[in-house]
Parts: C-alpha cells; structure tokens; sequence
C-alpha cells in the first residue's frame, strides 16, 4: 500500500531544507566542477580517448554520475541524521505503510540530485559537446532513473548505521570506490580483470554507460547497449526499494 | 474492555531484560501514570506499546488490536511525546506540523484548522514561522505535545513530558494535559520523575528493575505507607528516641538531627507524645503521605536520588550535550 501524502510531504521536506542550505548547494556543486576543470584539464595532456572526443569531454557523463552518486547518497543517508535527531520515530510511528516511508525517500534524493545534475548538465556547451534538445531529455531522463536507484541502494546503506560517526567511513569504503570503478575516469574494459568484475555489479557503471548513449553517437564509447543498461537500472530500482522496505519492516 | 492491555511482556537486549513479566491494564478515559527511576524499562514499554519495538514474550494491544501483529491500525489510533525531541530541526514549527498532519493523512480541509488552533493553544503562534533551532527547550516539548493532539488519537503517550522544564512551564503544560481527557476524549499513558506530577493520574504502576512492584490510584498507594509521618525535634533525641520506641513500639528513625516515623492515627497520637516527652519537645510536624513516600517504601530509594549513579550521569550529560550541540 502506499499513500501519496506521505510521500508528498517526505519530498516537500527534502526540497524545503534542500534550498533552505545554500551553503550545501553550492558545496554538493563545487565538487564534479573541480573534479571537470582540474582533474580533467590536467589529465587531457596525458590521455587522448580518440574519435575526435577530448579527454574532457570524455569524462563528462562521469562528472553528471558523480554529481548524482554524492547527491543522491548525501540525500539518502540524512535517515542517519534522522535517526540520531529522532525525526525518524515520528515517521516510523506515523500510520504510513514502510514502502511509502522508503519511496518518499528515495524519490526526495532523486529530485534533488536531478536538479543538480540538470545544473551540471548545462555546463556542455564550455566543452564543445553537441546535444540537441531531445539528447538533451535524453539525459535528463537518465539522470532520473540512476538517481533514483542511486538513491534507494543509499537508504540500505543508512539503515545498517545508527550515528553520524559512520560517515566518512561511508564515503571511503562505498562511494570512492562506486565512482572510480564506474567508468566515469576510464572505461570499464580497460581495468583489470577483477576490478572489471566488481564494476559489472557497480549501478553506477549503468547509468554513466547510459549518458554516453545519450550523448555520444560515437558506439566505441561504451560497453554495453542503452536497453542493458535501463533494464538493470530499473531491476536494480525495484530490488533496492523492497530490500529496504523488508528492513524497515523488520523491527527490533 | 479495557483500552491497553498487556500480559507479561518481557523484552531483552542481548543481555539485559529491559522489563520482565510486566502485565497492566488502562481504562480509556483515564489519566495512566508509569513511575520509577532511571533504566526501570518504561521507554521501552512505551516502544513496544507504540510499534517501534517487538517484545521478546507477552504481548501488548490497544483497543482490542495487537501491537506486533497490527502494528498499522495501531498506529491510528496513537499519539506520542517521546522521551527526547522528535523535531526537525531545520524546519520551522508550522511545517513540523504540516509534516505530521501530511502523515497522519488529515484532510486538506481540517490541517490548517487544527493547526492554527494547537499552535494558539500552546501559545507559540507568533513563533511558527521560526525554525525550532530557535526555539528553547520548552518551547519544543510544548510544541511536541500540541502536535501529538493533532491527529486527535485515542490514546495519547507521555514519555516525561516536563523533563529539564522550569516549574512554570511545567505547571502550565499539565493545565493543558489534564484537560484533554475530557476535552477529546484522550486516554493518557504518561512517564513522569515528578511525583507531584503523578497526583494527577487515576492509576498508577510502579515499575523498578524492569518489573512492576505496586499499582492502584494515588489515595490506595499512599495508604500503604502505613498513616501519615510524624517528625518531632527535641533536645535530646537519643532519649526521646528511646522512649517513643518503649511507650507506643514504634520504629523510629532520625535524619537531620529530626525524629520520624509513621502512625496510622496521625493527629490522635500528638498530644500523647508530647505528654510523653513533656519540655524537651522544641516542635512537632505531621506529614500527609505523599508519592515519593511511597516510593521510598516500595523501593528503598528516592526517584530522584540527589546523587546520580554514574552511568546516570553521563546519560544526563549526553541529553545536555544533544539539546546544546545536536540541535545547533
Ligand atoms: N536499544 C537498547 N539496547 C540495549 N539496551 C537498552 C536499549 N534500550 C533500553 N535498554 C536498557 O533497558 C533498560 C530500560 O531502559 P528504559 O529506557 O526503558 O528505561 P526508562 O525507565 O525509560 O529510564 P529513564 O527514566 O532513564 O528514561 C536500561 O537498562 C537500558 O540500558
Ligand atoms: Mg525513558
């Protein structure tokens, strides 16, 4: 069962406190904007990725993956701060069914990391990419998706810690990793052998390998086909939500 | 039938029984009080109570519904001032409560009614478009407790309601609380260190250790003390000690150079006592009993110990530390 004025008000909430930090807005942004110009305007004298494409340009679907892993997490493992605010006993003793309480979660990440990546997004014309109006929506409706299941594997995370103390720990041992074995720096047929594995159960792969689609037409980009790649998004959206609803069910 | 019911329900983490075998009943309509000191498991049978936890053995229901196995339509029928605040922080009063009127699916029509009316009637409605950062300590549990009525439940639950709050908030909140049985219809289940608090309750458990070691209304558990208790000053108190224990064998104890003990006949033996101890008497005082009598009866110990275990302290330092830091 779901009802949609709690999902409503969870979302609200979210966006609410979202422009209410601007101090976090412009940090969350700050981050794929320095990763593009420094890292990638060094790194584009050593690697020329070829067809035509610079090394820039080439990392461009990452930094938009980037954007969304950090925003869509960040959003997501707030339930820690919930928890530890006490803000989440209120929700769990609200007569809103688990799945709700997760959904309005998930989807309160998912559009704040679409509004930043759409602001990311707009940095294209700076690197001499071309996209039209519907490569354009293209994107965006990706960005969606890889926020949202970005955002629902984010809420697992949250539940198996109960204080902020865990956080670093959270973005060294999870989201570092997530996003150097994505694609995002270098392609994924590239790395070695079993770091090649891990990045196949990696849902960012996915989704970075999927804005390529869209904003490239140049096929030796990517590695694997834009139906593979929405197929696994999508299956990953509905495995990661009703994981997490299970655990929230569960009581202690 | 009574509105909550619970049969010997136990709840262990790891280790530790939090309560054990704790079995009440609560009659809807009226005011519950669940006393006892630190760590005696109240919390966490307000949590199994209100869905947050499952117990290990017994079982909970309220209004006929079971607390593990229709945890939804409990969560209906319920209101809760948790122990420590349940606030956003970072969102003003009036979007906290549009946050939980959106949860309890209120009507559209009925929220902004129904919360305009709660922030009048704990007079923070000049302050709702403040965010509760700004807000002081008993601002918020006034706040808590006016959004807890909101969704206007059957049973309402206080987990210390008037913690850390100075006596005149204190003493305007309980106006307010008493009030809402009558008013709404309210059952109350509420926790409380306060034992002046505790007068207001029809019934009463008292809880130690995780089990429940007396219960009744105030009048029937202060009878159990055995009368009222008489504290007499005299000149030489070892004496007079010695010979009130001889003529009327009672059991006399003395704190703060002060005789007392307890007499079933109150008033009546006053005069034999001074007739007794003739001049060395400087002044005789009669006590009503009060409920932390009794609990001093029942457990040996004041529930508020002027001086805290440790482990008691540094959960008070924690509080401190999260009102001042934590919400910051
Ligand atoms: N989540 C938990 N994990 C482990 N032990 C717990 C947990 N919650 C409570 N306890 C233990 O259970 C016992 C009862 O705790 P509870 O919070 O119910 O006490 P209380 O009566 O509410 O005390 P206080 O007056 O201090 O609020 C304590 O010994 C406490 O340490
Ligand atoms: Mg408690």
């Amino acid at each position: 069962m779901v009802e949609v004025n709690a999902i409503y008000v969870l979302v609200a909430r979210e966006l609410i406190k979202f422009f209410r930090e601007r101090a976090r807005l412009v940090s969350t942004l700050a981050r794929p904007v320095i990763w593009l110009f420094l890292v990638g305007g060094g790194m584009s004298r050593l690697v020329t990725p070829g067809e035509g494409v610079s090394y820039m340009q080439f990392i461009f679907p990452g930094i938009l993956g980037m954007t969304i892993l950090f925003s869509s997490i960040f959003s997501s493992i707030s339930i820690i701060w919930d928890k530890e605010f006490g803000l989440m006993k209120e929700i769990l003793v609200a007569p809103v069914s688990r799945l709700s309480i997760v959904i309005g979660k998930a989807l309160s990440g998912t559009i704040v990391s679409s509004i930043q990546s759409t602001i990311i997004l707009m940095l294209f014309p700076l690197l001499g990419i071309k996209m039209g109006a519907l490569s354009i929506l293209y994107v965006l409706a990706i960005a969606f998706l890889l926020s949202f299941t970005i955002s629902s594997l984010g809420i697992i995370i949250a539940t198996f810690y109960e204080s902020f103390e865990s956080f670093s720990a959270i973005m060294n041992f999870i989201v570092m990793p997530m996003f150097f074995l994505s694609g995002a720096m270098y392609p994924v047929n590239k790395l070695p052998e079993i770091l090649k594995y891990i990045s196949q159960i990696n849902p960012l792969t996915y989704g970075i390998d999927a804005l390529k689609h869209a904003m490239f037409q140049s096929s030796s980009m990517v590695d694997f086909s834009l139906i593979t790649d929405l197929f696994v998004l999508s299956v990953l959206s509905m495995i990661f939500v009703t994981i997490a609803s299970f655990i929230f069910e569960r009581k202690k | 039938m009574p509105i909550i019911e619970v049969k010997n329900l136990s709840k262990h983490f790891g280790a530790i029984a939090a309560i054990r075998d704790v079995s009440f009943e609560v009659e809807e309509g009226t005011i519950f009080g669940f006393l006892g000191p630190n760590g005696a498991g109240k919390t966490t049978t307000i949590n199994i109570l209100c869905t947050l936890i499952n117990p290990t053995s017994g079982s909970a229901a309220i209004a006929g519904y079971d607390c593990t196995e229709d945890s939804s339509i409990v969560r209906k029928s319920i209101g809760i001032v948790f122990q420590d605040t349940t606030l956003d922080r970072d969102l003003t009063a009036y979007e906290n409560l549009m946050l939980h009127a959106y949860l309890y699916n209120l009507k559209k029509s009925e929220m902004k009614d129904r919360i305009h009316d709660a922030l009048h009637f704990v007079g923070l409605y000049d302050r709702k478009d403040d965010t509760i950062k700004k807000f002081s300590g008993g601002m918020k549990r006034r706040l808590e407790v006016a959004r807890s009525m909101i969704h206007r439940p059957r049973i309402l639950f206080l987990d210390e309601p008037t913690l850390g709050l100075d006596p005149q908030t204190r003493a305007n909140l309980w106006e307010y609380i008493v009030d809402l049985p009558k008013k709404h219809n309210v059952t109350i289940f509420m926790t409380t260190h306060y034992m002046d608090e505790a007068e207001v309750c029809d019934r009463i458990a008292i809880i130690d250790r995780g089990s429940i070691i007396a219960g009744g209304t105030p009048e029937e558990l202060k009878k159990t003390v055995g009368g009222d208790v008489i504290h007499i000053k005299t000149s030489d108190n070892t004496r007079a000690r010695d010979e009130l224990e001889q003529h009327f064998s009672l059991e006399v104890s003395e704190e703060n150079g002060e005789l007392y003990f307890t007499s079933s006949r109150g008033d009546a033996c006053i005069p034999e006592i001074i007739q007794t101890l003739g001049k060395t008497v400087h002044s005789v005082r009669l006590q009503r009993p009060t409920l932390n009598d009794v609990f001093l009866n029942m457990t040996g110990k004041k529930i508020r110990d002027e001086k805290m275990s440790s482990s008691d302290t540094l959960k008070e330092d924690v509080r401190a530390y999260r009102r001042r830091f934590g919400r910051s």
